[in-house]
């Protein structure tokens, strides 16, 4: 039995609540509770922004997640602010475009294990602008038990609401991801 | 049944809609912009479905007074601040005797406060959401899936009691996505001999009005709606509760989550601890509350607030059990690790 | 020669007016134009807090009573469900533009279909005879005991020609209940409002210059001496709005 205790960090518009709600639709497709909690406030673009996701066999009563097991931080602020708080076995996934873990003064507990992947340089040069989010997605479903990349794609058909190219798009960050 | 994820805001949205609301009056204010967003997109695709973004919450809940006076189903929504403005409008619908639901995603105060949840209304919606001699029902959902259950049964108990009937949930629950089912039908077409929706030659007319200046008169309309009250306290009342334990944590609405967590670690850690959640915070369940308390040494009032539930708690009790308080307000939303130590205290002071 | 008698939509019992009040004749000219156009079971009126908080007691058709200024807002909400019934407020200086200002403006600015009746008499009646938004300056009242200073209360509010900016009215128009000519000027605005309804044109407000004797403290009828040498001046009768607001 095993409780995910998720938080995604990064600007807003970088898809940090998007790819939150991805992780409790993976977590809902396989069965379990789940809850999406955003940090919400006058930031709508550009500000630093985070959500909270509980994917658990339990019922889940906190949905506000303090020290997460898995931490995707998307910015440097992020890194900086969460990496802390990372549960000691905790893995972290890190866009190393735009923060490099070792410059960060912050330090994580012993036994974080921090997974870099350059997402947005990755994204862009593959002309996947925008999906930065799901190419460290694709990275953390790798390296977790999270959930089968039959579930993801699963999830995935689901929000993308039928649209092929969208899906399409998605399923080639996730890879790209997965393959790093 | 399906589940599919919503935010409690949207799921209580969805829920009036199917539980045949056909006409929303709201105002923007955060965090509980996406029921209205929702009504805004859903209500006008309904036949006869009516949406009005009112010029204040004075206005909405006023659009309200003259939507339920004339029989029609009917909801608004605000948070916090915006529900100070809606109160004197609420006085008035109890007068009247109109059925409505109200919902509050509460934020912290006083004044602007913050937009972080927070539960520090609980005052205000159980002891002086209006001028005068009334109360209103107050419904405290837990979940996204209470906020759908508790959005229908929140209209019957309007429709059946002719009363209007507070949602009183928060921040994080308004915000929170969480799976959720519709299972519940629309409710049947409620008794409206007494709208004033045009007589049609056919009925003597209608009045809808709070006003008897003969106070004989005055004081036998309350009186009547005070023994409604009386049958709501008997049979619409409602909890969750451990039985048995020695340390009774009682908390409602999102703080109950986290107390429950907290809870199951002291019990992980073999503390007998129990949690007490009020479902509806008026009426205060007090039986409920003294049988989950049966064998308790100790309550543990958990909120987002400074301590507004404590004194319901304590009355219901009799003042015959201690009752302790933990509360985090200004926004936070207390954490389990928080309440747990407060419950190992509790544990110690009460071996020692 | 019309025959004279007691509309039906008038309920039959004495008012709480005071004597030389003219609150009984609008009374009457809106009970008569819901009998002409045959629509007292499909209408539903909305009263104030003022003089006329009691309505409800005089008209025949289904009413509410709304809280102080709200009654624009509570008509919204009738008419929003029920669009193809006629929902008109009858309200007072006080109500309409001062505390109610807000709920005024936006339904007009909305353009509901509703029918407003706006009693204006300069003065506060109920609460017994304090400043209104509407009470000209120089006069005196119980809060403005050395005459209205517009230095430091302000100017009275044409509420006639300031919502005649909005696009959402349809019918605006200030008539006077002074004599039989007047009078009877009066009930083909209200009726024309009416008319506007019925055809879901928009916005319809009917404003009444009335006279308040007993706080003026003159005899009704030198209230209405008072009424035409010193409101008409200010307040100038006539059509401020007359447009096609929804096709």
């Amino acid at each position: 039995m095993m409780t995910y205790e998720v938080l995604t960090a990064g600007f807003g518009g970088q898809g940090v609540l998007f790819v939150g709600k991805m992780l409790a639709e993976i977590g809902l497709l396989d069965g379990k509770e789940v809850s999406w909690f955003p940090s919400y406030g006058p930031a709508m673009r550009g500000g630093t922004c985070n959500c909270s996701v509980v994917v658990s066999d339990r019922p889940i009563g906190s949905p506000v997640v303090s020290h997460p097991n898995l931490l995707i931080a998307m910015n440097g602020p992020s890194y900086d602010k969460f990496i802390g708080t990372v549960a000691p076995d905790g893995k972290a996934f890190v866009d190393s475009t735009l923060t490099n873990p070792e410059d960060s003064a912050a330090k994580p507990c012993d036994g974080v294990r921090i997974f870099s992947i350059p997402a947005t340089k990755l994204a862009v040069d593959n002309d996947l602008i925008g999906m930065a989010n799901i190419i460290i997605l694709g990275k953390l479903i790798k390296e977790t038990a999270f959930a089968s990349l039959e579930t993801v794609e699963k999830a995935m058909t689901g929000v993308t609401k039928g649209k092929e190219r969208l899906f399409a798009l998605n399923m080639k960050a996730l890879k790209l991801g997965m393959e790093y | 049944m399906e589940k599919i994820l919503m935010k409690g805001n949207e799921a209580c949205a969805e829920a009036a809609i199917r539980a045949g609301c056909k006409c929303y009056f709201g105002y923007p204010i955060t965090p509980q912009n996406e029921i209205t967003a929702y009504m805004s997109k859903h209500l006008p695709k309904i036949d006869g479905g009516v949406f009005v973004q009112a010029e204040s919450e004075i206005g909405a809940i006023n659009m309200i007074y003259g939507c339920a006076g004339s029989g029609s189903r009917c909801m608004t929504s605000s948070s916090s601040p915006g529900i100070s403005l809606k109160s004197e409008g609420i006085s008035y619908i109890v007068g009247a005797d109109l059925p409505c639901v109200i919902v509050n995603v509460q934020r912290g105060g006083p004044g602007l406060g913050t937009i972080q949840p927070s539960q520090a209304d609980y005052w205000q919606a159980t002891k002086a959401i209006g001028h005068g001699d009334m109360r209103i029902p107050i419904l405290a959902p837990a979940s996204a899936q209470e906020m759908v259950d508790m959005t229908l049964k929140a209209f019957r108990i309007a429709e059946e009691y002719r009363t209007p009937v507070m949602i009183l949930a928060d921040g994080l629950l308004g915000q929170m996505m969480e799976p959720v089912s519709f299972d519940n039908k629309s409710l049947p077409e409620a008794d409206s001999s007494w709208a004033a929706n045009g007589h049609a030659n056919s009925r003597p007319k209608n009045t809808i009005n709070s006003l008897y200046l003969d106070p004989l008169e005055l004081e036998q309309k309350i009186k009547e709606r005070f023994k409604r009250y009386e049958q709501i306290t008997e049979k619409e009342v409602g909890a969750v509760y451990d039985k048995g334990a020695k340390i009774v944590v009682a908390a409602y609405g999102s703080t109950a989550r986290v107390a429950r967590s907290a809870v199951d670690k002291a019990r992980a850690e073999g503390i007998n601890a129990g949690l007490f959640r009020p479902q509806t915070l008026w009426p205060f369940p007090k039986k409920q509350l003294i049988e989950a308390t049966e064998n308790a040494k100790v309550v543990l009032v958990t909120e987002m607030s400074m301590g507004q539930m404590v004194d319901d708690v304590k009355m219901s009790l009799e003042f015959k059990l201690p009752v302790q308080f933990f509360g985090r307000t200004g926004g936070f939303v207390p954490n389990p690790d928080e309440i747990l130590t407060k419950i190992k205290e509790l544990e110690v002071s009460d071996n020692a | 020669m019309p025959d004279f008698k007691r509309p039906h939509a008038l309920v039959d019992i004495p008012t709480h007016y005071c004597p030389g009040c003219t609150h009984g004749i609008i009374h009457r000219l809106v009970a008569e134009v819901i009998d002409d156009m045959g629509i007292e079971g499909d209408t539903i009126g909305v009263c104030p807090v003022g003089c006329s908080v009691l309505g409800y007691f005089y008209f025949n058709c289904d009413m509410m009573q709304a809280s102080h200024g709200r009654s624009p807002a509570v008509a919204t909400g009738i008419k929003r469900a029920n669009p193809d019934k006629f929902v008109f407020t009858y309200q007072g200086d006080g109500d309409l533009a001062a505390i109610g200002t807000a709920e005024t403006v936006h339904a007009a600015a909305r353009g509901e279909n509703i029918t407003v009746i706006f009693i204006n008499n300069a003065i506060y009646g109920m609460t017994g005879g304090q400043m209104a938004p509407t009470t000209l300056p120089g006069q005196t009242s119980q809060t403005s005991p050395y005459g209205r200073n517009p230095n430091t209360e302000g100017f009275p509010i044409r509420i006639c020609e300031m919502l005649s900016t909005l696009d959402g009215v349809a019918y605006a128009e200030r008539v006077a209940t002074i004599d039989p000519k007047s009078i009877n000027a009066a009930k083909k605005a209200i009726r024309k409002g009416f008319e506007i309804q019925k055809n879901k044109k928009g916005f319809s407000i009917i404003e009444v210059l009335s006279t308040c004797p007993t706080n003026w403290g003159l005899t009704p009828l030198k209230a209405l001496d008072w009424l035409k040498e010193n409101m008409l001046p200010y307040y100038p009768l006539g059509v401020y709005a007359d447009k096609e607001v929804r096709s």
